[in-house]
């Protein structure tokens, strides 16, 4: 009896002697109170980062206010935005960043500049139309670097002079960069616009698209070339010059496509040289060419008629394939995106059986620690996104874990409360993002990693982004299948998940893997929505566009089955893309759910049912 | 089966003295004492209480937790907005005698099918009971016979909403797109703005809420209602005792669904207005929040849930717009965390229940997690 006492006594005296921290966290009251501290701590945080960002963009607007007056002064602006849109279009990567070109200055200025400086100073400066038309002229004789950034500049309207000086600058979004003397002083007083026509911007365009066929860069050749496809006003004797000394071959297929196109149009061209076009039209991939094929395939002559018919149908096979590979890429994309998402939900809501109207938040969440890991280095906006995918997952993955502890636990047992206490959750931690940044969305910068172009062979290009959230989706959901297959958490996890009382009895702390497994789930949900800063906007309610979608997955997957998110996600994302051409984004986004709907109603388990007793909550 | 207990006469005596004061107060001493604006917002809150009892009837009573109820609610009110929009006839900006002004606009020559026979007020009494019925109907059908149930059920019913909200926001669908249905006009010739017809369709409204309560009482007292209780406790051991449950819960989600479309059909002309947002599921949540707040399983809990929520949203959102996110949700979380319930169910404490074989107790749910 005395040694019973005894040991009843031992008992009491160990839960006295729980550390306060277990104490703590058993009463979920005080914890309830803790994660609403955190909530405001977090949104308080962010609200000082954004009070920062206005900090400095108001310190911007003052720069900017400073100078306004030059912009007022610039000789004739208007024709400045359409040069540039047309500029972009024809030379998608040689406009050179103002940074880059006055650090080279130092070492081109020397040897090519001397030769014109003066004259051109001078005729640039002069009012006269035909002066300018001699100092562009001065300039498309000389090769050097300096000489192309300033007809590139004076294309786009990005060239400005200070006239007492003789002293050209770059402008760049309202920054000005010394171009020409080396020395002088770095920001120019009463800079003036060098305007040029649009005759002159033609010609400039032809220069600088010879000067870019002529690169040594096989890249530029080919995009220089690319871009004179179906342009017109083209020099064609300089490009018959080009072709036979050109190595790469894709440049070359581009010359023969230019000059293909140029003789097709062209009423005084030879049937020879015409069906010679139509080969080479036939044998590659030109667009541009549509149009012209269609009426030739009308015309009198038989044998051009044919010809030009059978090019066109080889056209549009051709582009028929690509607009297949597209469709079938954006599909792949959205699918991982849908994917990417529904794999934390696979945790929080298909292993542990809550409902987490709150997801998208979490998501929403890992967004807001980019756009505010960006704000701190502004400078570093790829390193920045790359440190975003810790934080984010230690942020959300923290905010899981205090509302596990204070909501989610007293409602194990009423899945359907859990619905309505988490929506709760959603419709506070949106008003306290818009209350403590913004209700707008907050600018998310994509570092230049993830917003260039894969080109796939000639014609097909991928946005390098999506490529890499394609991957970084199979990544994560390799990562989560491994921490459940291999580690000690995702032992625990699924024992307790397939029986909780055992796995008690076998000594697994249930709560507290509870705990870890939301956290977990949040805490891929908070990477989900790095990966979603970079292709949408990132506002409050970026969590509420996916939530819908997200749970569709899970639940079409199969409850419980990792396989099934990501297949399922895929499927989703492919029959959506897949849909809209034929019906339109909205019709088929309608067509998808009833098709779910019905699908659950058909299987209500999903695609891939989970196999066991452990299937209904 | 004795209906009117002690709670039914206490509610019934409360609606009529209620409503009849304030017809009474707003035809005979008008704006003094309530202005044509509070009756048409009372009116509203009165639709917003059916559509709670309608969610309470399959929530709180059968255990099916349905967040697409507003479908039912707004498919009701489009099906009578689809006559009042007819009713409009020449009167409109276009002046066209058939075709409504939106119609019109888009660019329909003809009225599509679906819109024969709006114009006469029977067909559309019929069409918002059988729009929402129906739908309901193999909705339920298809998901209950499949035995879809908890979470499941809410989620695809959830989806169910989002794709008719989506699908309603198209033009070509021929109910107004974005806009929905509005400037209306006149009802079975009586203009909808005059003081009359304000304080008819607050008395319908107030007909219709007590009529529901009524049938449902008189339904969950019949033998249906006992097995309806038996589901929500233990939907396995009533199958296993030889009734049809799926025949149950379809029959019953039908009439509750039918029940939020005639609330969702007297709420459009009060409104003013139906548009796509009701389809949203923040709608059907918020309104299944006001049950949750009432409690659920308990008829006036929900009434008085759906009251006190949309009179706290419509202050609110003018007055701290800022504030009323955050109030529904700590509402949602403080009535679900701190006990079933709802606020309401504080009152029982105070006043227990004399009833003795109480059917409408809520007995605590047992998981179904494996035991072995």
């Amino acid at each position: 009896m005395s040694r019973f006492l005894g040991s009843k006594r031992r008992i009491l005296a160990t839960s006295l002697r729980r550390p306060l921290t277990a104490r703590l966290v058993a009463g979920y009251r005080l914890t309830l109170a803790l994660t609403l501290a955190l909530i405001l701590a977090l949104v308080l945080s962010l609200a000082g980062v954004s009070q920062l960002k206005a900090a400095e963009s108001a310190a911007t607007e003052t720069a900017s206010i400073a100078s306004a007056p030059a912009e007022t002064a610039s000789i004739e602006s208007a024709p400045a935005e359409t040069a540039s849109a047309e500029m972009a279009s024809l030379e998608p990567q040689s406009a050179p960043t103002p940074l880059a070109s006055s650090s080279l200055l130092a070492s081109e200025a020397s040897n090519g500049s001397e030769t014109w400086s003066s004259p051109v100073v001078a005729s640039l400066i002069s009012p006269k139309v035909g002066d300018r038309d001699a100092a562009i002229t001065a300039l498309s004789t000389d090769d050097s670097l300096l000489a192309s950034e300033i007809l590139s500049a004076l294309l786009t309207g990005r060239l400005f002079l200070v006239k007492d000086r003789g002293a050209f600058y770059f402008e760049n979004q309202g920054q000005y960069v010394l171009a020409w003397p080396k020395t002088g002083p770095l920001t120019p007083n009463n800079p003036r616009k060098v305007a040029v026509n649009n005759r002159q911007r033609e010609t400039i365009q032809r220069i600088l698209g010879a000067r870019a066929l002529k690169d040594p860069d096989i890249g530029a050749r080919r995009q220089a070339s690319a871009a004179l496809i179906g342009a017109p006003g083209v020099d064609l004797s300089l490009i018959r010059e080009l072709i036979g000394s050109e190595a790469d071959e894709r440049t070359k297929d581009n010359l023969s496509l230019i000059l293909a196109l140029a003789s097709l149009k062209d009423p005084l061209a030879s049937q020879e040289d015409k069906l010679a076009a139509l080969k080479v039209l036939t044998k590659l991939y030109a667009p541009a060419a549509r149009d012209d094929l269609k009426s030739l395939s009308l015309s009198d002559n038989p044998v051009l008629a044919t010809a030009a018919a059978q090019a066109w149908r080889s056209l549009e096979a051709k582009s028929q394939h690509l607009a297949l590979a597209e469709t079938f890429f954006f599909g792949l994309s959205l699918g991982s995106v849908l994917a990417l998402i529904g794999i934390g939900l696979a945790i929080t809501f298909g292993v542990m059986g809550v409902i987490n109207m709150a997801h998208g938040e979490m998501a929403m969440l890992g967004a807001y620690t980019v756009w505010a890991l960006q704000t701190i280095w502004p400078s570093q906006p790829g390193l920045a996104l790359i440190l975003a995918l810790p934080a984010a997952f230690l942020v959300s993955g923290g905010v899981g874990a205090a509302i596990e502890l204070s909501v989610i636990r007293p409602l194990y047992q009423r899945p359907l409360e859990t619905l309505l206490a988490t929506f709760g959750l959603s419709l506070i931690l949106r008003q306290a993002v818009r209350k403590g940044i913004s209700s707008m969305n907050v600018a998310v910068a994509t570092p230049s990693f993830m917003s260039g172009q894969w080109q796939i062979g000639a014609n097909f290009s991928l946005t390098q982004g999506r490529v890499f959230i394609f991957f970084f989706c199979l990544l994560v959901f390799l990562a989560v299948y491994l921490v459940l297959a291999k580690t000690r958490l995702g032992l625990e996890i699924r024992a307790v998940t397939q029986n909780r009382a055992m796995a008690r009895a076998l000594g697994v702390p249930s709560s507290r893997v509870d705990t870890m497994t939301f956290a977990l789930g949040s805490g891929v949900a908070g990477v989900s929505g790095v990966a979603l800063s970079q292709l949408t906007n990132v506002g409050p309610n970026l969590g509420q566009d996916y939530i819908v979608d997200s749970f569709m997955v899970v639940v079409f997957g199969g409850v419980g089955n990792l396989w099934g998110t990501l297949l399922g996600g895929f499927i989703i994302g492919l029959a959506n893309k897949f849909l809209e051409p034929v019906n339109g984004a909205m019709l088929a986004k309608i067509v998808i759910m009833v098709g779910i709907i019905f699908f659950i109603q058909r299987h209500p388990k999903g695609l891939f049912p989970q196999k066991g007793r452990v299937t209904s909550f | 089966m004795r209906i009117f207990d002690r709670s039914l006469t206490i509610f019934t005596l409360v609606m009529a003295v209620g409503a009849g004061t304030i017809i009474i107060g707003f035809l005979a001493f008008g704006t003094p004492i309530f202005s044509q604006f509070t009756v048409g917002l009372l009116g509203k809150y009165l639709c917003f209480a059916i559509l709670a009892l309608a969610i309470d009837l399959v929530w709180g009573y059968m255990g099916v937790l349905s967040l697409g109820h507003g479908a039912f609610f707004a498919l009701g009110g489009y099906a009578f907005g689809m006559y009042l929009m007819r009713q409009i006839g020449a009167q409109g900006v276009y002046g066209d005698a058939v075709l409504p002004d939106f119609m019109v606009f888009i660019g329909f020559e003809t009225l599509p099918w679906y819109w024969r026979g709006s114009q006469h007020f029977l067909v559309a009494v019929l069409l918002v009971i059988l729009a929402p019925g129906l739908l309901a109907l193999v909705f339920g059908w298809t998901a209950f016979r499949s035995r879809v149930s908890g979470v499941y059920f809410s989620i695809i019913s959830q989806a169910l909403t989002y794709a008719l909200s989506l699908a309603f926001y198209l033009n070509a669908l021929g109910f107004g797109g974005n806009n929905g249905f509005t400037d209306f006009k006149t009802i079975l010739g009586y203009d909808v703005q005059e003081k009359g017809m304000t304080a008819a369709l607050f008395g319908a409204s107030a007909l219709l809420l007590w009529l529901a309560v009524l049938s449902s009482r008189y339904l969950l007292r019949s033998r249906l209602g006992l097995a309806v209780l038996a589901i929500r406790d233990n939907e396995a051991r009533v199958r296993f005792a030889g009734y049809k449950v799926e025949n149950v819960q379809v029959a019953v989600f039908t009439f509750s669904a039918i029940i939020a479309g005639l609330g969702g059909a007297l709420y459009v002309p009060q409104a003013g207005i139906i548009n796509p947002s009701v389809f949203a599921p923040i709608f059907s949540i918020e309104m299944v929040a006001c049950v949750a707040l009432g409690g659920r399983g308990f008829m006036y809990g929900a009434i008085i849930g759906a009251f006190v929520v949309n009179y706290a949203k419509s202050r609110l959102s003018t007055e701290a717009p800022d504030l009323w996110p955050f109030i529904l949700g700590f509402l949602f979380i403080l009535t679900t965390v701190f006990g079933q319930g709802g606020v309401f169910a504080l009152g029982r404490f105070i006043w227990p229940r004399k009833v003795k074989a109480d059917p409408f107790k809520t007995v605590k749910e047992e998981p179904h997690k494996g035991v072995g």
